[in-house]
């Protein structure tokens, strides 16, 4: 088992998934969408290694079905 | 209106006579950028010809922050007492989120240099100044009312067909310097791509007379004020009771009916409030881009300023960026046209400029970025940064209302000497000198001139050929700042950037750099 997976069982999943939720309760999709902008630069700054960031958009972006670098933009 | 315009006189050029003529240097372009290069030639004792298509200097303020390398170089060209007494010398900037301030800072907290962060100018003085300069100096034959109109470049030099109010005429230059702004004549003609990032959103922006308005000289920048909802609005000062207003308008602004007095001054006046009376000098709506060439040298024709590469004015960067090119060409050429130096040393002003020109675009673009989310992911982080801006200092860092033009550094430039000795502190080679305060009542920067200098702290300087000697002591604030101890040697470069630094005035070593900086030495090799 590595370090990360012995971490994540030590927390409730159910639990986690409820908090991030819970914290947008009350608010408007604009609201909502401000707050998570917020939690991500909270957290990049928590962890505080930009390249964690990296993999982590590279993750999610792999989730989504997207590749891993988004297009270049056009220039004209 | 208030402000008038000088008109320059258009006079009948010789060539008309026979229609055609030529030239050793022939510059495009009378505006800040090529004004500053004609004189900064002319001071070299280079003569040349400027051919405007107009008749007088920059239509409202368009650059007015002018940053401390800009108003050294002024000062090296001998209009920096001018600037100072006539500008608004300002260094903190203000930015509000909403009717909140989110951020402040203090661009030059430390004492002890004759220049300041920045001076709010209107771009029109500092080009009636330069037009003024290049008139005395007797080298600078200012044509108004010439327009190129096409050109045909050859090995030797350029054609170019110039067009007047009185008839045609063929100029042959040896070499040409194309500073004719933007909407480069020179450029289209050589067919040349200009690519880069457009900006959809448009800015009204708006030069306003209010007399007795009270704010301390700062720069205020707003995201979402309650007076302007959902847009960005930039306030500077400027001398003449004069402010400038720059207004988000978002990408769906109809550009003329934006530019309605009545409009503009509905919009003025909610921000002022209703009792604040003022007076609208000049208004203009943009879009921006940041772009530039692939390349400034093309054989016998150089691009300089905005011809060259074009920013958005988040930061200050378009007049400064252009003004430092000026600076680093005007010599160069200088020393290839009286054979001091092999043409080879030409190639340096594009391997030193486009690196700083790559630098000014970075910044601009990302302020821009900032400052004009295109999509609701961006605006969510933006407005997340500046919610956070308040509380957390990582976030105030993130706050980018512009990154205020800051002087380049020639790195990797091929005319530096790689330092041998370790270096704490000072300027390394490819930096601008530092400034300081000496005994002598003067600053350090007033001592070097538009020649090689040798500074030495504390010691006797050798004499060599070409080189000018200043020594200062090796104790206070300037051998602080430059990291120096008895006998530290610095070369310095005609626009006093430092060529070459050294432990000891070595002068085989002085020689070598020397050779070095004026591209004598074979390239990569080090003598
Ligand atoms: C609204 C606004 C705000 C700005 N704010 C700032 C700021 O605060 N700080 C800053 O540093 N920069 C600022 N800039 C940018 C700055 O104004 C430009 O970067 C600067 O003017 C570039 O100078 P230039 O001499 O290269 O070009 P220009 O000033 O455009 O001059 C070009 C000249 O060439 C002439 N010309 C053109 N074509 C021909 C032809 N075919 N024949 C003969 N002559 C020709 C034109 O008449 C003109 O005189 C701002 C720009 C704008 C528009």
């Amino acid at each position: 088992m590595s370090d990360a997976e012995a971490r994540s069982r030590t927390v409730d999943p159910d639990a986690l998934f409820v908090r991030l939720v819970r914290a947008h309760r009350d608010l408007s999709p604009e609201e909502s969408r401000r707050l998570d902008a917020a939690l991500v630069l909270l957290l990049v700054e928590a962890l505080g290694d930009p390249q964690r960031l990296d993999v982590a958009i590279a993750a999610a972006r792999t989730a989504l079905g997207k590749p891993v670098e988004p297009p270049e933009e056009a220039r004209e | 209106m208030r402000r008038v315009n000088p008109v320059y006189p258009f006079r009948r050029p010789p060539e008309l006579a026979a229609g055609r003529g030529s030239a050793p240097v022939v510059l495009v372009g009378a505006g800040v950028v090529g004004l500053t290069l004609a004189l900064d030639l002319a001071l070299h004792g280079i003569a040349t010809i400027v051919l405007d298509d107009d008749d007088t200097v920059s239509v409202g303020s368009r650059a007015i922050c002018w940053s401390k390398r800009t108003l050294e170089i002024y000062d090296r060209l001998g209009l920096g007492q001018r600037l100072l007494d006539k500008g608004v010398t300002w260094k903190v900037g203000k930015v509000f989120f909403g009717d909140r301030l989110a951020y402040e800072f203090d661009l030059l907290p430390e004492p002890g240099h004759r220049m300041p962060a920045f001076v709010n100018l209107q771009q029109y003085y500092v080009e009636e100044w330069l037009v003024e300069a290049c008139e005395a100096s007797g080298r600078v034959d200012l044509r108004w009312k010439n327009r190129v109109e096409d050109l045909v470049p050859r090995e030797d030099g350029v054609e170019l067909r110039v067009v007047t109010p009185e008839g045609d005429y063929r100029l042959d230059a040896a070499w040409l310097l194309a500073c004719d702004g933007a909407r480069s004549r020179v450029r289209e003609a050589l067919g040349l791509p200009f690519l880069g990032k457009v900006f959809r959103d448009r800015f009204l922006i708006a030069d306003v007379v209010i007399e007795g308005f009270e704010m301390p000289a700062e720069r205020r920048f707003w995201f979402d004020p309650p007076f302007h909802p959902g847009q960005s609005v930039l306030l500077h000062k400027q001398p003449d009771s004069m402010w400038r207003i720059d207004f988000q308008l978002g990408a769906e602004a109809d550009p003329e009916a934006e530019k309605d007095p009545q409009r503009v001054g509905a919009r003025i006046r909610t921000m002022l409030g209703p009792e604040v009376p003022f007076e609208l000098e000049w208004v203009s709506v943009y879009t921006f881009r940041c772009r530039r060439l692939e390349r400034f040298r093309h054989g016998r024709i150089l691009f300089v300023g905005d011809s060259a590469h074009q920013v958005s004015p988040f930061g200050a960067r378009g007049g400064n960026g252009g003004v430092q090119d000026a600076d680093n060409l005007a010599w160069k050429l200088a020393a290839v046209l009286d054979g001091r130096a092999p043409e080879r040393l030409l190639d340096s002003y594009e391997a030193e400029r486009i690196p700083a020109a790559d630098e000014n675009i970075l910044h601009s673009t990302r302020a821009t970025d900032f400052i004009t989310p295109r999509t609701e992911a961006a605006r969510a982080y933006r407005d997340a940064v500046l919610l956070l801006a308040k509380d957390h200092a990582f976030a105030r860092r993130m706050v980018n209302a512009g990154r205020l033009s800051t002087p380049h550094s020639y790195r990797r430039s091929p005319l530096s000497t790689p330092d041998e000795a370790d270096w704490a502190l000072g300027p390394e080679p490819g930096a601008p000198a530092i400034d300081a305060p000496l005994p002598d009542g003067r600053f350090l920067l007033q001592h070097l001139g538009g020649e090689p200098v040798l500074l030495v702290f504390g010691a006797e300087a050798p004499a060599i050929e070409g080189v000018r000697r200043v020594v200062v002591p090796a104790e206070g604030l300037a051998a602080e700042r430059w990291d120096a101890k008895r006998g530290t040697t610095y070369l310095l470069r005609p626009d006093q950037h430092v060529a070459a630094r050294f432990r000891a005035p070595d002068p085989a070593r002085i020689r070598a750099a020397l050779d070095r900086l004026w591209g004598r030495a074979a390239p990569g090799g080090i003598a």
